[in-house]
């Protein structure tokens, strides 16, 4: 095995090859037979490097949130390799995967579902930390007040429940517990999908505020290929489980080539009265 | 002749923590056969607004201050019940952003399209089983097996898209004259969303109907309305043909908003963001709601009330700085 530091220098950040995530159907009760089975992600190869923002499109039911949950192992892959760091997450135990967590940290849509909502924020950021024992009990509060400065909260809010947040105020709370860990790779699933426009915005500086002073790595899931247009280098296009175009993020939105990727962009509904009654007329 | 014709509407609602004025001086007007697009951010008041001349308020908590809705002579807002009843979902019909709890999950989408048809119409139910039949058709409801297990189809057997096209057929079999769509799309897909959209149009030049179309996304308004209304904090900020809402937005606030949109800027630049919160609804506003967020505000924007009027043809402002040509 090559030694751990070498293989960093080389390999990319994460690299997917051939992922497959199937989920049988069962029918019956006693004598359970598979029924169907579903194909959400059949056959992703895709390489980030360290640093990146991949963005990651397609409608509901492509594929794209299990893809980001077999990445974390919230579901086991069916077939392929998840290579993090030159290590295939696929083949580890899940005490060996406990120890990579902190490494690879994931942002839902509902900081609302996502908070637990008996926890106050100062506790809820403090978890994470104790649970991988990265900070002692007497470091955890600076630590704390520390990632609410770096997600714009003001450190009065500290014992406050997720309740008494807005919602992007909430998003921010999510945010910061993400990186409570200093992770190298983050996935955010529709991180912003949930909050109104100006808000939105507020959000999305902070993600791109954050990856450039942390030089983290991201893959930003999003149904909204303005906002992922926004963050990513790259964009992958995803289409019944399979990553149907992937390429340059304004090469992507400029110039699409797949059909798939051609009608999605096309659908899109633009802010601008001529633009849309010219795209009538087609 | 106006449609529709809202003024001064106050629906508020009063809870444990204080009266929250939801909808706070409403006034707007429907055209016959036109498309009004009302955008706005959660906690705006836009569907408050469109539930309040529907009698669709909950009350209580919530209670209709003041104002009037005058509807073909009839005020909606001290409209008799019965009287509402004949006009609701006969004459103005509504669709719901999520068609899945709009629909009932134990009855057939054609029994669905059927009842305003034997409700409100009299119908036979032989004859209205046609209609049904022959609107669902319209709406492109497919099914491979034909009509008829169109007619005999649950709401979950459906997908997003589907469901919302049985949700217009309902609306729209009695031929109202005002059909009020909120959020109709935001939980679709953007291909289905563009089809729904269409669909919408569709019916309603086939029709005459006039829509109201309630909204977050502000490209979905641009393709769709001929009018747009931008609302915050319960009020009206600006009223304007939707070309000149794009292309000369005069209020702050729907400028601030239109810049904090990805497709605004140049990938990877900044976005702009507008500072602060919406106001909380509980405390009476003095001024223009926007005042403590905006980036031009004077001293008379904290004191003096902010009142739409007219600016340029057909284009009306809260703004008073703007009404005073300082901005």
């Amino acid at each position: 095995m090559t030694p751990y530091s070498l293989a960093l220098v080389r390999t990319p950040m994460l690299e997917l090859r051939d992922v497959k995530t199937y989920f049988q159907i069962q029918r019956g009760s006693f004598f359970k037979r598979t029924a169907a089975v579903v194909k959400a992600v059949d056959g992703v190869s895709l390489d980030v490097a360290r640093g990146e923002i991949v963005g990651l499109v397609g409608e509901s039911g492509c594929g794209k949130s299990t893809l980001a949950r077999t990445v974390v192992r919230l579901v086991a892959p069916t077939a392929g390799q998840i290579l993090f760091e030159g290590r295939d997450l696929a083949a580890l135990s899940p005490r060996q995967m406990r120890k990579v967590r902190p490494r690879l940290q994931m942002i839902f849509q509902d900081p609302y579902a996502s908070l637990n909502p008996r926890m106050t924020v100062s506790d809820a950021l403090a978890e994470p930390m104790l649970v991988h024992g990265v900070a002692r009990r007497r470091e955890v509060a600076a630590k704390v007040a520390a990632l609410m400065e770096r997600v714009g909260l003001a450190r009065r809010y500290m014992k406050k429940y997720p309740h008494e947040f807005s919602g992007g105020q909430r998003q921010r709370i999510a945010i910061a517990r993400a990186l409570a860990l200093d992770p190298a790779l983050i996935i955010a699933d529709e991180p912003v999908s949930a909050l109104d426009v100006s808000v939105q915005a507020q959000i999305l500086n902070l993600i791109k505020q954050l990856c450039r002073d942390h030089n983290l790595t991201l893959i930003l899931i999003s149904h909204d290929l303005a906002v992922v247009r926004h963050l990513a280098q790259r964009i992958a296009v995803m289409y019944r489980g399979q990553i149907v175009e992937l390429g340059d993020a304004e090469q992507i939105c400029s110039n699409p080539r797949h059909p798939y990727t051609q009608s999605l962009i096309s659908a899109i509904p633009l802010p601008d009265p001529d633009k849309e009654a010219a795209r009538m007329r087609q | 002749m106006r449609l529709l014709d809202v003024d001064n509407l106050r629906t508020w609602f009063y809870t444990r923590n204080g009266i929250v004025r939801a909808v706070d001086g409403v006034s707007l007007h429907v055209e016959p056969g036109e498309t009004l697009g009302i955008v706005g951010e959660s906690g705006s008041g836009k569907s408050v607004a469109n539930l309040s001349y529907l009698g669709l308020v909950p009350s209580p908590p919530g209670k209709i201050v003041s104002g009037s809705a005058m509807f073909d002579g009839v005020d909606l807002l001290k409209a008799p019940a019965p009287v509402l009843r004949s006009i609701r979902g006969k004459r103005i019909s509504m669709i719901f952003q999520d068609p899945m709890t709009a629909l009932n999950p134990y009855m057939t989408v054609g029994k669905q399209v059927m009842e305003p048809l034997l409700v409100h119409d009299g119908l036979g139910r032989a004859e209205a089983a046609d209609r049904a039949a022959q609107m669902l058709e319209s709406v492109g409801l497919q099914d491979a097996a034909g009509p008829e297990a169109r007619m005999r189809a649950y709401p979950h057997h459906l997908s997003g898209g589907m469901r919302q096209r049985v949700m217009i057929a309902m609306a729209l079999v009695t031929h109202p004259q005002l059909l009020i769509a909120d959020e109709p799309t935001t939980a679709l897909d953007v291909t289905v969303q563009a089809q729904i959209l269409e669909l919408i149009k569709q019916m309603q030049r086939r029709l005459g109907t006039a829509v109201i179309l309630i909204t977050h996304n502000l490209g979905v308004i641009a393709g769709t309305c001929d009018r747009v209304l931008v609302m915050y904090a319960g009020r009206i900020l600006e009223s304007a043909p939707t070309r000149d809402l794009f292309y000369s937005p005069r209020h702050p606030y729907t400028r601030a908003l239109m810049d904090s949109m990805p497709s605004a800027r140049k990938p990877g630049e900044e976005l702009y963001t507008i500072p602060g919160l919406p106001p909380e609804l509980t405390s009476e506003i003095v001024g223009c709601p926007f005042a403590p967020r905006c980036a031009h505000t004077a001293d008379i924007c904290r004191h003096r009330p902010a009142l739409l009027k007219e600016v340029a043809r057909g284009h009306a402002t809260a703004c008073t700085r703007v009404q005073t040509g300082e901005l």
